[in-house]
């Protein structure tokens, strides 16, 4: 009697075993590496229509955060500037400039500068700034050292398991609240931060909600 | 089975290439993977509307809309004071302050002038800020003489509405931040023309005097 499967086809139930195997470990790798936001959302770093230069505004001249996002310390969002903002200095500096001719036509107009946004939580997530950098967190913690930044880059992810990794260790994270604006402030030590947080997490009330309605609604 | 490892580590060399790794700076709006209700036509703080004109969502406060309610209590209950909410009393710039000047408003108004008047008017308030450097050079020296004379009430109107080539800070700063900023002023003014006399016996030996 001749033989219906030739002699290779012994190996291949374990072939198609193995490359199975490759194959599903290789699929949820790249899922796991990136399919989250560390992949998909840092490092975005738009074109703006105006390049406005933060590292050198920010950083080189020390203008405080909120000369611009003024309404930072007391309300949700922090406010992108109006035009008139640039226009107390760019009245007398660089007004020739070309890179500026964008801001002149706005201040003009009255029309809104097409600023592209970089930092955009889902909708469904109700962050609150001023609840924030009220109680401890600078504007460093979420948004990187951007006084260094000539293009604003996203620095961190802004998922879920990246807040919570504050709101469940706070004491981690708080700093003086003379220092929230203070993108240079270094603490003494990891240690020393670590205490002084316990010490203002104790002092302040600070008491992150970990509910789902806290962010969600 | 060579053949497959071959393709398939070609293939995911080649993904990897396109794809790239973590991080990476790049101007490519982020990709939302599972896009549920993370986008809801709703509107947002300072975004895009198609529905109005101006294409804006935050919509401008009408031409002749009175002030009924600030945002601070305290402010809301004076909003009939002349001289706390326009610095002028019958149409005469007002001296003095509103209000009684605390510790907490002049801790206020040192912490508002750095953020919104230092760089150009200086620390000291002698017109050299940091945009001093760069060309902006008609700033004037708040210890010149003219200044100690000035009204409270003139340099809240200021202020307020801008004057010359600065532009209004009303935006940025409140009714009670203005004052508190005044009050700062007056002794970063102050400051500059004391002598040894004016302080207090119990501060010398600190300061080395």
């Amino acid at each position: 009697m001749s033989k219906i499967f030739p002699k290779w086809s012994n190996a291949v139930p374990l072939q198609v075993l193995i490359i199975l195997t490759v194959l599903g470990v290789t699929v949820v790798g790249l899922v796991t590496y990136y399919f989250t936001p560390k992949y998909t959302r840092v490092g975005y770093a738009p074109t703006q229509p105006v390049a406005f230069d933060h590292g050198l505004h920010a950083g080189q001249l020390g203008i405080d955060c909120r000369f611009c996002h003024t309404h930072v310390e007391h309300s949700r969002h922090s406010t992108v500037p109006p035009t008139s903002t640039c226009m107390n200095c760019h009245n007398q500096i660089k007004t020739e400039s070309d890179a500026l001719e964008l801001v002149r036509s706005s201040y003009e107009s009255g029309e809104a500068i097409p600023w592209v946004r970089i930092h955009e939580l889902p909708e469904f997530t109700y962050f609150d700034h001023s609840v924030h950098v009220n109680r401890g967190i600078s504007c460093y913690e979420c948004h990187g050292n951007v006084n260094e930044m000539e293009v604003v880059r996203h620095e961190h992810p802004m998922s879920m398991g990246w807040c919570l990794e504050c709101h469940r260790e706070p004491e981690r994270f708080v700093r003086p609240p003379e220092e929230i604006y203070n993108m240079e402030w270094e603490p003494a030590s990891e240690q020393a931060r670590v205490e002084m947080g316990v010490e203002f997490v104790h002092d302040w009330n600070v008491n992150p909600p970990l509910s789902c309605s806290a962010c969600h609604r | 089975m060579r053949i497959f490892f071959a393709i398939f580590a070609f293939s995911l060399l080649a993904l990897l290439s396109i794809l790239g790794f973590r991080g990476a700076t790049s101007d490519r709006p982020p990709i939302e993977i599972f896009p549920d209700m993370v986008r809801q036509s709703k509107y947002k703080a300072q975004s895009h509307s198609e529905f109005f004109e101006d294409g804006r969502t935050d919509r401008p406060v009408p031409p002749g809309t009175v002030h009924r309610q600030y945002d601070n209590p305290q402010e809301s209950e004076r909003l009939d004071d002349d001289h706390f909410n326009t610095g002028r009393v019958n149409g005469d710039y007002a001296e003095g302050f509103p209000m009684v000047v605390t510790r907490e408003t002049m801790e206020r108004g040192r912490d508002r002038y750095r953020i919104f008047c230092g760089s150009c008017h200086g620390g000291i308030g002698d017109g050299q800020g940091i945009t001093f450097e760069y060309g902006m050079v008609t700033v004037p020296d708040f210890h010149a003489e003219r200044f100690y004379d000035m009204a409270e009430g003139e340099i809240f109107e200021t202020i307020t509405e801008g004057r010359g080539l600065m532009g209004s800070y009303k935006d940025k700063l409140s009714v009670e931040d203005r004052w508190a900023v005044i009050a700062y002023v007056r002794a970063l003014q102050r400051a500059r023309v004391g002598t040894e006399a004016d302080v207090p016996e119990a501060e010398r030996e600190r300061l080395g005097l």
